[in-house]
């Protein structure tokens, strides 16, 4: 049987050559992401503006002027509609009432409810969530410092583990994936809630997962090849690693994409922001990082000089690939 | 490498083989695993996005714990002050700001007041602070300030209580499974799956069922009375359902007797007009009280006071001897047996306020448990094609390795009582997903080592060795990610990093250890010249 290779055997493709041209469209891609993030803004969902949420779901589907109207006539405030997911289904977000607390979200609940229920009957509340201001005040504060804390620890990890320039190259490149992410949420106008922290969780560690694949390898052909100059050593690591990094990101998004297509409504958004953050880790794995490490001037020498410490340097110096005595 | 000493396989399959065990009771029906002996009903936790129900986070108003016991330390003080043959005259008692001040009206008399008031006072904490400061200013006024310790310690008590009394009130209501946790300092989630109707419960939580029995001041003048102003001794309560003109009445500020002198309290009916009430019988002493002052005040009409409102104001007609009264006041079914349950249940020390909700209808939460199920088998059956036709032979070892992952995650998540919620499936999908990365790793290695021509064996003892130091590596710092996401995240994101921890560790082990274990059996038993990877 002949065996899928998704990428060729030894490839040599010059990705530190391209680094330039890849940091122009990188930075270029960030500012209109961040950009986008504070122009258009993000569709906070109620866990972060606090508010009401309710997903009804209709016998047929509703003509979406109606439902307006009946929300509308609720007096309770402004309210928006959205379809989700299928036809049938419809998500009404309402502002929290200013006093009263909880007496007063079910209040609404349950007049929404019969006002509803008038007007069409059968209609089910499949879900709701009451969030008030206090409380989705923490949780974005947790949220924005659960991401922060978790692109720092790993940043602060790589930098004690290898040299600094890792650390660094490490943390500008995951920032780029946090950022993209804003950017995807921010033009798609998907609900942006707690689930979506969790999805920008992962993507980080997901991001960091591929980083540290390419990073260990680049060390460890340092050690091997100490003369070997530096953007050639990090054109071989990356393309050494290429066919593990291709095909780990199809796997992981073939995973995801049958999420996406049969997980229901509910996890949508947070399948797509993750397929979205894999793409982008990956790119930013190897265009990013790998060839900040060179802009950050990271030579054999730094490495030697932490690599006798540990010592596991190589006794040998070497100026090209090894042969280890293996026959070709 | 590739030498497995027969206890070291023992060590790999006793595990993996443990796990798979305890993940066999998720997949069975409820009577069956309520058969298995209680260690072996080692189950997943469906969280309430899949089960369906409700969630929800009630917050207790600290300040409103330190105004009530600002008001109860006025009262003693008053009453000690005025106990025994030496009284002591003091002017108004001010609360203002958050402590009591008030003059004592014979200067020479201060030091004995503080004398009386002091022993009121309670240590609090371990640190020897009193839970109030007494001070003398300006030689006559003595001030009474509670110190944060006191505080704290007060509100740390009403927590428990509070805490202890909505798990009886759940209880009650007959629910099934209910999870009720102190959360911080002044917070209580409560979690009850599969409830048909969160209303009701919320209703319940929210009422502090604090009852007394009150009598009502027949001589205020009902013009004032209904401008809020009440004679000396006496108070304005709202009556919303008074029968005789503005929903206000005017009672004696003394207690009869109170909702804690209650031994049970039951829904019932009225023997004329089958409205709906609720029977209560009181304990020993309870009853003592509330005969003797029913005889004394037959008669004349006395209020039934719940949170501070009046349910109703009927006349003494004869006294009440029996230790048992009733409670009526415009009840439907529901409401009266409601309040019923409140009684027994006992009154909150403390008013709690819902401040976040999250309900998922039984229908969505099959709807999602379906989907996610779906979505899963295609995702391993995805996966398990792709790595079969990458990697063939050594594909096939890497799902088998999958396959026994996802059991053992649900198995170590059966064994630790964790919950699967519907971003703990997406965690699950995303696993299976990342599981095979460590294979991956292997294998590519694998490929280059027998491209710089290293024999097969060789090959792949390289292949293990060098990948799974960098698969340790990467893992790591993918744990560092999933261990922050549950120390902080609530909810969902919660519910996610469980399954993502979880998987982390079970895949290392599944993905490097076992596959090893079988390309290794495989290699000592065909002793390959040539393999196909």
């Amino acid at each position: 049987m002949k065996l899928l290779k998704l990428v060729p055997d030894n490839t040599n493709i010059g990705f530190v050559k391209l680094r330039h041209w890849a940091f122009g469209l990188t930075a270029l891609l960030t500012v209109l992401a961040v950009g986008a993030t504070f122009y258009k803004g993000l569709n906070l969902g109620v866990d972060f503006v606090g508010g009401l949420m309710i997903e009804a779901r209709f016998q047929q589907p509703p003509p979406i002027d109606k439902v307006r109207g009946v929300v509308d006539r609720l007096g309770v405030g402004d309210g928006s509609l959205q379809q989700f997911g299928d036809p049938k289904t419809v998500q009404i977000r309402l502002p929290l009432p200013e006093q009263g607390g909880a007496g007063a979200a079910n209040a609404i609940v349950e007049k929404a409810r019969k006002a509803l229920m008038a007007d069409f009957p059968g209609v089910v509340f499949s879900r709701y969530d009451t969030v008030s201001g206090k409380v989705s005040g923490e949780l974005i504060q947790n949220g924005v410092l659960a991401v922060m804390l978790a692109v720092v620890g790993i940043a602060i990890f790589s930098w004690f583990r290898y040299e600094w320039q890792f650390g660094i190259s490490t943390f500008v490149a995951i920032m780029h994936d946090v950022l993209m992410t804003l950017g995807f949420f921010a033009i798609t106008q998907l609900e942006f809630d707690l689930t979506t922290v969790a999805a920008v969780l992962t993507i980080v560690g997901y991001s960091i997962n591929d980083k540290m694949v390419i990073d260990d390898r680049i060390r460890e052909n340092m050690r091997k090849y100490r003369k070997m100059d530096m953007k050639a050593l990090i054109d071989l690591s990356v393309n050494e690693t290429l066919p593990r990094t291709v095909m780990t990101s199809v796997t992981v998004l073939l995973a995801l994409g049958a999420l996406l297509l049969l997980g229901g409504h509910v996890l949508r958004g947070f399948t797509a922001a993750m397929m979205l953050g894999i793409i982008v880790g990956t790119y930013s794995s190897v265009y990013v990082s790998s060839s900040l490490l060179i802009s950050l001037g990271l030579s054999p020498a730094t490495a030697e000089k932490k690599a006798s410490k540990t010592n596991i340097a190589a006794q040998a110096e070497r100026t090209g690939p090894r042969d280890d005595g293996a026959r070709p | 490498m590739l030498n497995f000493p027969r206890w070291a396989v023992a060590g790999i399959l006793l595990p993996l083989l443990i796990g798979i065990f305890c993940s066999v009771p998720s997949f069975m029906p409820d009577s069956a695993v309520e058969k298995l002996p209680k260690f072996m009903q080692t189950r997943v936790n469906l969280g309430l996005d899949l089960s369906g129900g409700s969630h929800l986070l009630l917050e207790a108003s600290t300040q409103d714990v330190a105004k009530q016991r600002l008001t109860n330390m006025e009262e003693q003080v008053r009453a000690e002050l005025r106990r025994g043959d030496t009284k002591i005259a003091i002017g108004d008692i001010s609360s203002r700001d958050g402590k009591l001040s008030f003059m004592v009206r014979n200067p020479s008399e201060v030091d004995a007041a503080v004398e009386r008031i002091r022993p009121l006072t309670q240590g609090a904490g371990l640190t020897g602070q009193r839970d109030f400061n007494v001070e003398v200013v300006n030689s006559s006024t003595i001030v009474i300030t509670p110190t944060q310790a006191g505080i704290d310690n007060a509100v740390k008590g009403a927590m428990e209580v509070a805490t202890e009394v909505i798990r009886k009130r759940i209880d009650e209501m007959g629910t099934r499974e209910p999870t009720i946790q102190q959360q911080g300092d002044n917070r209580i989630v409560v979690q009850v799956p599969g409830l048909q109707n969160p209303k009701a419960l919320k209703d319940l939580l929210g009422q502090t069922a604090k009852l007394e029995f009150k009598l009502v001041d027949i001589n205020a003048n009902p013009a004032e009375v209904a401008q809020g102003r009440a004679p000396v001794g006496s108070e304005v309560l709202p009556y919303p359902g008074n029968p005789a003109g503005p929903p206000v009445i005017a009672v004696y500020r003394q207690v009869m007797v109170s909702g804690e002198d209650l031994t049970d309290a039951q829904q019932g009916y009225d023997q004329r007009g089958n409205a709906p009430i609720v029977n209560i019988r009181f304990n020993g002493a309870g009853g003592r009280k509330f005969g003797q002052v029913t005889s004394q005040n037959v008669n004349r009409p006395f209020a039934i006071i719940l949170d501070g409102k009046v349910l109703s104001a009927p006349n003494i007609n004869e006294p009440i001897l029996g230790g048992s009264a009733q409670i009526s006041g415009n009840f439907t079914v529901e409401s009266a047996n409601q309040l019923a349950i409140a009684l027994r249940s006992g009154k909150l020390p403390v008013a709690l306020t819902v401040v976040e909700e999250r309900t998922v209808g039984p229908q969505l939460g099959a709807d999602s448990i379906k989907a996610g199920l779906t979505a899963s088998i295609i995702a391993v059956v995805a996966v398990a094609a792709f790595m079969f036709v990458s990697y063939g032979r050594f594909g096939v070892y890497a799902n088998i390795a999958v396959a026994i992952n996802v059991l053992v995650i649900l198995g170590v998540m059966g064994i630790l009582g964790a919950t699967l919620t519907l971003p703990g499936i997406a965690g699950f999908v995303l696993t299976i997903g990342t599981a095979v990365d460590a294979n991956v790793l292997i294998y590519e290695r694998i490929r280059e080592e027998r491209r710089r021509g290293r024999g097969v064996v060789q090959a792949i003892e390289h292949g293990y060795k060098e990948a799974s130091r960098t698969i340790f590596e990467a893992n790591v710092t993918h744990a560092i990610a999933g261990g922050i996401m549950l120390a902080l995240g609530s909810g969902p994101v919660k519910g996610f990093a469980i399954v993502l921890l979880i998987g982390i560790a079970t895949s290392v082990f599944t993905a490097v250890t076992f596959t090893r274990l079988l390309v290794s059996r495989w290699v000592r038993a065909k002793r390959p010249t040539e393999i196909h990877i």
